[in-house]
């Protein structure tokens, strides 16, 4: 590799993000084709990818060496401290050339090797394969298509972008088309057009203009350049309904400030929620919370076909619409179904994923984490409802993790002819095998798929129900996570259920057995008593073991049992050990003087 | 006194709201001494619906043409609505309410009309007596692992037989062996309330103690005091050889050299060799009150924008006094595990935050307490017989109207502190967050008798032993169990050392936001939760079944 000029490094200090004292951890750092690697004193590997970088940044040298600062998109940040300036910035710009790549050729599933042969490559890209569905896709302008979300209704969920109708302009076709959804469905005559754009500011002088009230900005400065959203005069029977969810820039910067907010050394309480409020984005999680649940309660109380539009039809609507599918149909809730889902409502309808998540060297205005707003999306819908989903957190955060990895090929580039184009399916992998194939870290040990309540989920959008999701934006921090999983204890007691009721079941037919051979219950007692023994000590050795919080990359996210010295109050052991009265701290001083 | 007197009305015929999840109940509704009742009609189903009136935090009344409308705030923070007939009745069943729910006498409340079936009076009451931990501490000075044993450094000590040193401290305390009770005595006048240091918790793996007192009397012209003195210094003395202490004080130091004005203060230096201070201020008293009722306000309101919300939970500050209160009690801790050292915490009395502080220490140290057991030992032991003033800090709960005199929630704070704690290590606590809420609501209003009055003293004069059922006995049957206990629960021997960063406190939704539900309520994952822990359990004991079964 051209760019890479330093492979080694040795005598390197990781620092530990949220001590305020100078912990840190001393190792070797590796630099790889595709991965920077750190193998600290105790062997503990740490490997980023270069495709996850987001951010390196080399910081004004100190007396202990040159620090630098890798952030990366899985929302991991090191900081590392290079004991010669030289290596640093060896390093610093070998990073910088290879986290951003020219041309798609070069993105690490062109060459990852997962030691498959062709057949087997192919049947992993036909598992989740919609090119039957969608052959209808490319209609100019009209990119719009029905979801198999509402077999069991009678309406339907579609999408298209803005209709480029300008301040007069009508396109009859279009407006046929609209009727003719309408009119297809029998339950209701009418139907909604949501535009997920909101409508602040220009309102009211709007309002003055026409007397629908249903105008935004952005639909105005968009009519002004010839595009615009349908005219309710021109659309009978079509009621329109706008939902404020911001723009790709918006949400950009709000992820910015609450990554700031969070990388915070030595955060309060109040800082933090202040940071939280001001970040602004949980307000936006839960405006396209709001839009989805409009959805589903339009398509499942008031029977309405529902038409889903932004501008371009490939960012909100998609988060919108995969929501909804997800709301109204249990299917999307199951692991299989869930990436039925992305590649139905994100892959295939042209999310750009490439620009979105910056997998190349482009335009940074382009990169919005649309995509990450949907899985947590997803995330506080499994928490209000814990049983009603088939994938855990750790799942959520495997897809977000790949969708920056450009390992496998599934979301490389920004729409299917371009996918095509590259023969994706040809030179790259599918993920979908690797995680079915993982799938039992996945899973949640609560699902039930019978249960007893409405297949539609109805969640609560109240503000108190939104948290921040730790987890995602500090998956990496382990010090911040709870010490004990529930995950496993619960993974592995129903494991034994099911290992017992085997059990069982293999002695009572032992037990048969024997009764039609001889009648003797001694021998069955014993043959009873050689199999009991082993499910508590078993038990017992998976709890206080080293426990990991998500099963993801176990290698990099194992909590070990807890620690003063892993949390912030250990930063008073100093004082602990300040004790000797001739050490005058300014707390001592302070001390002193009330003595 | 008579409680008739105080009821104005017979009965009246009413719709009783409970929320947007729970049907509408009609029926005549019935004031009683203690209770609200109602009954519905006789073609409805025959449960009566009951309401303790202690429990009644605030009420308001509204009328309007013939009918009126009574809001119940509870102090288990639930909201509650009465549609009633008759303007007169609504007026009358008010004044009712407001009379009989804030009376101040103890030995008229429920506890000591209350006889449930099933239960024994005395039960229970004598499950923790001082005399029990005293044993426990012999017995693990006696195993000590450290190279000098020991052995006979603690004493139980009677000197508080008739509450005459301090009247908010049990009939027998824990205090080192070299200090007899006539330096107990004189310590006791040196400390606000009598409150001279005593042995809060044994730290047997380094042979280090907690110990929990007030401030001592200093005032301006810096009083000492040689027996209080004496009193520390044996505690080091018999901990180990050239063993350290620290004090911490949860004032600030400012707040510790001004309480010197009105005749307090905090331990000199130089008269305390081998003690150290920190001080790590802890919010307590009206501003904490302030901080839970600001919390209930944001809570209450479902209409609020997201950047309200947050807004609102930063200003209440309730998350901030939760962390500081973990912190001060892993630095107590901490000083103990790691530095084998000897803690004195206190504040200014000495029974509220001084009790926050070492009892959550204890529960990041000793596996015992986190166990069901254990864990209502700790409450008997660090907050009942400790003397926190129950009865004046639970006097009102978030919403009443009235201003706040003494009342403040810092055993809700520590209730919080344990949730905390127990979502950090979701299986090693063997109770679960149902204990802690049971706890919240008895401490509030509750039938049994356990957290009546404000002191050992006072429940003596009223006799509560005696007259009243305790909680622990209501607690401990085995129906009640399921609601309670944690399904994962695995004794866990290690110390538990939370993360108080802001990302790892989480608002304690199941208390704060209990009754405005989740689409999903958290019990029914809970319900399966524990049909997969109690699944594994009987087919664990399956095959023995089976293997007596086929026997002809």
């Amino acid at each position: 590799m051209e760019h890479i000029r330093t492979t080694k490094v040795e005598q390197v200090k990781l620092l530990d993000r949220f001590s305020t004292s100078n912990k840190s951890l001393t190792g070797t750092l590796y630099l790889t084709a595709t991965h920077l690697l750190f193998i600290d004193s105790h062997q503990k590997e740490t490997w980023i990818l270069h495709h996850h970088i987001a951010l390196v940044e080399k910081l004004a040298l100190t007396t202990s060496g040159c620090p630098l600062v890798i952030q990366c998109k899985n929302f991991r940040t090191v900081h590392f401290i290079v004991p010669r300036e030289r290596d640093c910035h060896d390093i610093y710009n070998s990073l910088l050339q290879l986290s951003k790549q020219a041309k798609y050729e070069d993105l690490y599933a062109f060459s990852y090797n997962p030691k498959q042969n062709d057949s087997e490559r192919l049947r992993g890209w036909q598992l989740v394969d919609l090119a039957e569905e969608y052959k209808r896709m490319g209609v100019p302008n009209s990119n719009w298509q029905l979801s198999d979300a509402n077999r069991d209704y009678k309406a339907a969920i579609c999408r298209c972008s803005q209709p480029l109708s300008g301040f007069s302009a009508r396109c009859l076709e279009d407006e046929h088309l609209l009727q003719a959804i309408s009119k297809a469905n029998p339950a209701n005559r009418y139907m909604y057009v949501m535009d997920t754009r909101p409508r602040h500011r220009m309102q009211s002088w709007w309002a003055t203009q026409k007397d629908i009230g249903r105008i935004i900005l952005n639909a105005m400065a968009n009519r002004a350049a010839g595009k615009g959203y349908e005219n309710e005069d021109n659309y009978s029977n079509i009621r329109f309904q706008f939902v404020g969810i911001e723009n790709i820039h918006v949400m950009r910067s709000s992820l910015q400030k609450l990554l700031e907010v969070n990388g915070t050394k030595g955060l309060s309480v109040s800082d933090f929620y202040s940071g939280l409020e001001n970040a602004g984005w949980l307000r936006h999680i839960k405006a396209v919370m709001d839009a989805a649940i409009f959805l589903a309660k339009a398509i499942m109380v008031e029977n309405a076909s529902v038409l889903v539009h932004c501008s371009d039809g490939w960012d909100r609507t998609s988060q919108v619409c995969s929501l909804g599918s997800l709301l109204l149909d249990p299917y999307y809730r199951t692991i299989r179904g869930f990436m039925v889902l992305i590649e139905k409502d994100w892959i295939s309808f042209g999310h750009k994923y490439s620009e979105r998540c910056g997998h190349l060297d482009g335009d940074p205005k382009e990169v919005s984490p649309v995509f990450t707003q949907f899985l947590e999306c997803v995330w506080h819908l499994t928490e209000q409802f814990p049983q009603a989903f088939e994938f855990n957190e750790a799942f959520l955060l495997q897809i977000h993790e790949h969708i920056h990895s450009c390992q496998f090929g599934n979301f490389i580039g920004n729409c299917q002819k371009e996918r095509e184009e590259l023969k994706l399916k040809e030179k790259t992998y599918s993920l979908w095998p690797f995680l079915l194939d993982d799938q039992e870290k996945y899973v949640n040990p609560l699902y039930s798929s019978t249960s007893q309540k409405p297949a539609v989920l109805e969640p609560n959008t109240v503000a108190f129900h939104f948290k921040f999701w730790r987890n995602m934006y500090h998956q990496f921090d382990r010090t911040l996570h709870p010490r004990q999983s529930v995950f496993n204890i619960i993974m592995n007691m129903n494991e034994q259920n099911k290992q017992l009721q085997k059990d069982v079941k293999d002695l009572e037919s032992q037990i048969k057995q024997h009764k039609n051979k001889q009648t003797d219950g001694v021998l069955t007692k014993e043959l009873l008593n050689s199999v009991r023994p082993e499910s508590p000590a078993l038990k017992t050795s998976l709890c206080l073991k080293e426990q990991t919080l998500l099963p993801v990359n176990d290698a990099l996210r194992t909590i070990e049992g807890s620690n003063p010295a892993d949390n912030r109050y250990s930063e008073y052991a100093d004082e602990f050990s300040k004790a000797e009265p001739a050490v005058v701290s300014s707390e001592y001083g302070v001390a002193r003087m009330t003595c | 006194m008579e409680f008739s007197e105080l009821i104005r009305t017979g009965q009246a015929q009413a719709e009783l709201l409970r929320g947007p999840e729970m049907p509408p109940l009609r029926g005549t509704l019935c004031v009683t001494g203690h209770h609200l009742l109602l009954s519905p009609g006789p073609q409805a189903t025959p449960d009566l619906w009951l309401l303790l009136l202690r429990s009644v935090d605030s009420i308001e009344k509204r009328v309007a043409g013939d009918a009126g409308t009574i809001t119940l705030r509870c102090k288990d923070l639930r909201v509650l609505q009465l549609d009633i007939e008759g303007v007169e009745a609504t007026l009358d069943i008010a004044r009712s309410i407001e009379a009989l729910s804030s009376l101040e006498s103890v030995i008229t409340s429920f506890p000591f009309f209350y006889r449930p079936k099933g239960l024994r009076l005395g039960e229970a009451w004598h499950f923790h007596p001082p005399e029990r931990y005293y044993k426990r501490i012999a017995r693990e000075t006696w195993s000590s692992p450290l190279p000098v044993p020991q052995t006979r450094a603690w004493r139980l000590s009677e000197a508080n037989e008739d509450f005459s040193l301090c009247p908010s401290y049990p009939r027998a305390v824990i205090v080192p062996r070299a200090v007899d009770d006539d330096a107990l005595a004189r310590s006791a006048r040196f400390r606000q309330g009598g409150r001279f240091p005593v042995l809060s918790y044994y730290h047997a793996p380094r042979g280090t103690v907690l110990l929990r007192s007030s401030q001592p009397l200093t005032g301006r012209q810096k009083l000492r005091c040689a027996e209080d003195e004496e009193l520390l210094r044996a505690v080091l003395a018999e901990a180990r050889p050239g063993a350290r202490g620290f004090i911490v004080d949860t004032r600030s130091a400012q707040a510790a050299k001004q309480a010197r004005m009105t005749g307090g203060g905090t331990e000199a230096k130089a008269a305390y060799p081998g003690w150290k201070r920190l001080h790590r201020p802890l919010e307590r008293g009206r501003p904490l009150q302030e901080s839970f009722v600001r919390l209930m306000e944001a809570c209450g309101d479902p209409e609020q924008s997201m950047d309200r919300w947050l807004s609102r939970l930063d200003g209440c500050r309730w998350l901030s006094h939760v962390k500081e209160a973990l912190s001060t009690a892993c630095l107590a801790a901490q000083g103990m595990e790691w530095e084998g050292a000897c803690i004195l915490v206190h504040g200014a009395e000495g029974t509220d935050s001084t009790l926050l502080v070492t009892s959550l220490a204890q529960l990041i140290l000793d596996p015992l307490s986190r166990t069901m057991a254990g864990f209502q030992e700790l409450i008997e032991r660090e907050w009942i017989q400790a003397g926190h003033p129950f009865q004046l800090r639970c006097a009102h709960s978030a919403f009443s109207h009235t201003r706040p005199k003494h009342e403040a929630p810092i055993f809700l704070l520590f209730l919080d502190c344990v949730w905390q704690l127990g979502r950090q290590f979701p299986l090693s606590l063997e109770f679960g967050e149902g204990m802690l809420l049971a706890l919240f609501d008895h401490s509030y209003a509750s039938p049994f008798g356990t957290f009546l009055c404000n002191s050992e003293k006072e429940r003596c004069l009223c006799e509560v032993r005696t007259r009243t059922h305790s909680l622990w006995s209501g607690l401990n049957q085995p129906k009640e169990q399921r609601k309670l206990r944690n399904p994962l629960y695995v004794p866990n021997p290690l110390a538990i050392w939370p993360s108080v960063e802001p990302q790892s406190l989480r608002l304690w939704q199941g208390l704060f936001l209990r009754w405005t539900h989740p689409p999903e309520p958290s019990e029914v994952a809970w319900e399966k939760v524990w049909q997969i822990a109690t699944d594994q359990k009987t087919e664990g004991s399956q095959p023995t079944d089976s293997a007596s079964e086929p026997q002809p």
